[in-house]
């Protein structure tokens, strides 16, 4: 048994890790994945990493923060730490957060009514370091220390905290060991956001200090507003892309759809995660079908970042999230389109629609909505053909926690799904009390070292517990599933997680969006459009 | 000493209030931040609130007329304040415990209301207090301020208690939250010892509260409820300097963050403040940033560090 870490061991100077996982006390599954000594074992970082990154948080290395070579190198840190620390809460710094996180650090009880509801920390077997109060409990001591100016009044209110590098380091961690989904926020009695904190401290690290997960940022944000897309495709090579998917669409379908450019006026500017195009094609190919057959005058853009909705800086970096929001409402101001529709993308809806809605001013405030909703609309309102019997195969539904908890957008779906597939059953908890998939907050493009073991076997534990139980009664490998995520993160993850637990091999289950269904309902297209293949 | 007495409360009171006003100010007076609101917001339209919708389920929401729900509001604060119905659904067992103590500060609070609108009356108006009405309100504000005390040292009680063993909460337990319960039990136990012990001689509880208004200095209190009106009263301007004055920041919480969905609509007073903002001048650090301390916000955001890097 792991000994229960305390907040002073964020400071100790040795470099083991806090914490080892073991699998006999992290949260049980259920049937057939009940057995603790069947799991995988967790693959070691190895002794070259250890040697080279910053790993003494647990058994994993998110972020790989390169080790200082000497102690000026390491106050150097310290000190551009705290001056992150003093920027964080100065209006002209952080005005985009400042009101929350100072409601946050001031009024938290310790009550810890948040921790039952944080999958990470259930899941861990309640591991003290992933308990959302912990990180949240070391910021606010650096807070009222360093920021407050306290004194010995302070420390004996508010508790005593000893700020060197080992500590900074593992804050950096810490700080990715969170999926940003904000349930811990939706339980506190106070209003106090455990969530906020890691967002904060991430953006402090890269603010501040220029550190971030290379995903997000180089390959992420980065690569985004050099090219065009995280994915590194360019225009060219997107409509390329495009090209071919329609035409594999069509003769998959048998409906002639070719999707539009850069159309002027257009009712719609569509825009996917550019992840679905190289990854799901069938995705944004299944979209290009239901708008032709409803009729719907939409188009795509080619501007930079205009073709591809993701915007990570929602989960890092202030300024590279309102870079990349300008980028796609300046894609849709120039086509003069009606309004820009998010395709299945959680973090995007949210990005777009939601937190980027008061910095977008003026004439680039042009009407954002969810994809969900204008589906709806279309399947509802008889705007295309469907029979539900194409449907007839359990259904469960993941509900991405940027669409549901933090934009309010539950139903639309909900209602799609029970009128095409008679066989839909819902996950307990669904909805606004939804688990994250696990893969929120940037976790799903994460694979350095060993992270995805983490990711799959902590983050992802409660949901893998949910679609097993959502599926209890038809655990039967000859019976194919159906696992519909309308979110390309979240199907990433699931991508990825099913096939860690081998529940596409040995249970049948398959992922995939919510389009997908719809046309796979459709009877003006030929049968069989979601293909029960692995991909 | 009475004349001490009325002093230090009316100190205390001073500080209370001008305590609560400066974070009240300090958390109202901070920007407007981006959106962060959280799902269910109860003054959504009926039946959306119910599943925790917002108005982005509607088709072309931004041509509909916005819906506020007020009475969705009203009901979710009114269950939210009086019953503490978050911890009633996250945290059971310590609803036990947090809902009799916060009840019964309610309850404090109204006796100590109660008792000073008779008090008033007395003076103002001697003679309603004459009869029915005098004699209903002594016995509610008894009836309610004993209920409170005994309701709040209970709870107060059951909160240290857990705060002592729990073991999930001794790596959070800090020697202020330690006092900050004993503050209240010993507070509450004295006033109420004071009061149930004051001795046949001593004056009632409305001609104290006379005295406190009229600053009568011939009113000659009993040791032990000075002490516990002292006690109060330090309490009282102690409260706002922590985290327990959680009743300003609450509102703030829920109606400026949580449920806090005002969409941006062009022309209207977000954008003048947006417009301020956005001159602000960051100075974060990071090369990506490429802030200096001279550009603002504005200029900040549109810079392309990746095609900067590029060239």
């Amino acid at each position: 048994m792991t000994k229960k870490v305390k907040l002073d061991d964020m400071s100790r100077r040795d470099r083991e890790p806090l914490i080892h996982l073991d699998h006999e006390e992290l949260m049980r599954l259920p049937p057939p994945l009940d057995d603790p000594s069947e799991d995988r074992a967790f693959s070691p970082l190895s002794a070259q990493v250890r040697e080279k990154y910053e790993c003494s948080l647990d058994d994993t290395c998110a972020v790989s923060v390169p080790q200082p070579k000497t102690k000026e190198e390491e106050e150097e840190l310290v000190k551009k730490f705290l001056s992150g620390l003093d920027k964080l809460f100065t209006r002209e710094n952080n005005w985009t957060f400042l009101q929350p996180l100072l409601l946050t650090m001031e009024h938290c009880a310790r009550c810890q009514t948040c921790s039952q509801a944080c999958h990470i920390f259930e899941a861990s077997g309640n591991n003290e370091l992933y308990r959302p109060t912990y990180r949240s409990e070391i910021l606010r001591r650096l807070y009222f220390k360093h920021v407050k100016g306290g004194g010995l009044v302070s420390a004996w209110q508010h508790g005593q905290i000893t700020l060197n590098w080992p500590l900074v380091a593992r804050l950096i961690e810490l700080a990715y060991r969170c999926n940003l989904c904000r349930r811990c926020a939706q339980t506190c009695p106070i209003g106090a956001d455990n969530g906020l904190v890691a967002h904060e401290l991430r953006k402090l690290f890269s603010q501040e200090m220029g550190i971030a997960a290379k995903e997000l940022h180089d390959s992420g944000s980065m690569l985004q507003l050099k090219v065009g897309s995280s994915t590194g495709m360019n225009s060219v090579v997107v409509k390329d892309n495009l090209e071919f998917i329609d035409e594999d669409t069509s003769e998959k379908t048998g409906l002639e759809v070719k999707t539009p450019w850069d159309v002027e006026g257009a009712e719609v500017l569509l825009i996917h995660n550019a992840g679905e195009i190289l990854a799901w094609p069938e995705n944004p190919g299944a979209f290009a079908v239901i708008l032709t057959a409803a009729g719907i005058k939409w188009t795509l853009s080619s501007e930079l970042a205009g073709y591809d909705s993701i915007n990570y800086g929602v989960w890092y970096d202030d300024a590279q999230f309102a870079r990349v929001a300008l980028k796609h409402a300046e894609a849709a101001r120039k086509l003069r389109v009606k309004k820009i529709v998010l395709g299945e993308c959680g973090h995007a809806h949210k990005a777009l629609s939601v937190i980027a809605d008061r910095i977008l001013t003026g004439d680039l405030n042009i009407p954002r909505e969810s994809s969900m909703t204008l589906l709806r609309d279309i399947v509802m309102n008889g705007r295309i053909k469907l029979d539900p019997a194409r449907n007839d195969f359990p259904v469960t539904l993941h509900d991405p926690c940027n669409l549901v908890r933090l934009m309010g957008v539950v139903e639309p779906q909900r209602e799609i799904v029970r009128k095409i597939c008679p066989q839909f059953r819902e996950m307990e908890p669904h909805g606004v009390d939804n688990y994250c998939c696990g893969g929120g907050s940037g976790f799903a493009i994460m694979s350095g070292h060993n992270f995805p073991d983490w990711r799959f076997q902590v983050a992802g534990r409660k949901k893998i517990e949910q679609i097993l139980n959502a599926f209890s009664d038809c655990l039967d490998p000859s019976i194919p599933k159906y696992l519909c995520a309308p979110c390309s993160n979240c199907k990433g993850q699931f991508r990825d997680m099913l096939a860690y637990y081998g529940l596409w091999e040995n249970q049948r289950i398959l992922y995939g969006g919510l389009v997908e269904l719809i046309v796979n309902a459709m009877t003006d297209v030929k049968p069989g459009f979601i293909e029960w293949e692995w991909r | 000493m009475t004349i001490l007495l009325y002093g230090t409360i009316y100190a205390a009171l001073a500080a209370f209030l001008a305590a609560c006003l400066a974070r009240a100010v300090l958390y109202a007076r901070a920007p407007l931040h981006l959106r962060w609101e959280l799902y269910p917001v109860p003054h959504e339209e009926t039946r959306r609130a119910e599943h925790g919708g917002s108005y982005f389920e509607e088709l072309d929401w931004w041509i509909k007329p916005a819906q506020f729900n007020l009475l969705g509001e009203l009901k979710a604060m009114a269950a939210e304040i009086v019953f503490l119905k978050g911890l009633w659904e996250f945290n059971r067992k310590l609803w036990w415990r947090s809902f009799p103590f916060h009840f019964g500060l309610y309850l404090l609070i109204a006796a100590v209301l109660l008792l000073l609108l008779s008090a008033l009356l007395l003076i103002i108006a001697p003679g309603w207090m004459v009869g029915a009405l005098g004699t209903s309100l002594h016995w509610l504000y008894t009836l309610t301020g004993l209920a409170g005390a005994g309701l709040a040292v209970m709870g107060a009680l059951g909160l240290l208690y857990r705060r002592l063993t729990d073991q999930q909460l001794k790596t959070y337990t800090t020697p202020g939250d330690i006092l900050n319960l004993a503050f209240f039990i010993v507070t509450i136990g004295v006033l109420a010892a004071g009061y149930l012990f004051r001795g046949p001689a001593a004056p009632s509880t409305l001609t104290v509260a006379v005295g406190l208004v009229s600053f009568d200095s011939s009113v000659e209190i009993p040791g032990l409820l000075a002490a516990g009106l002292v006690l109060g009263a330090l309490l009282a301007a102690y409260i706002p300097l922590t985290h327990m004055s959680h009743f300003i920041a609450k509102y703030f919480t829920y109606h400026s963050v949580r449920w806090d969905d005002k969409p941006y609509l062009r022309g209207g007073n977000l954008g003048q403040k947006m417009a301020e903002y956005l001159t602000y001048r960051p100075t974060w650090a990071a090369p990506h940033i490429q802030a200096d301390g001279k550009k603002t916000w504005a200029e900040v955001v549109m810079i392309n560090p990746a095609q900067r890097v590029k060239k």
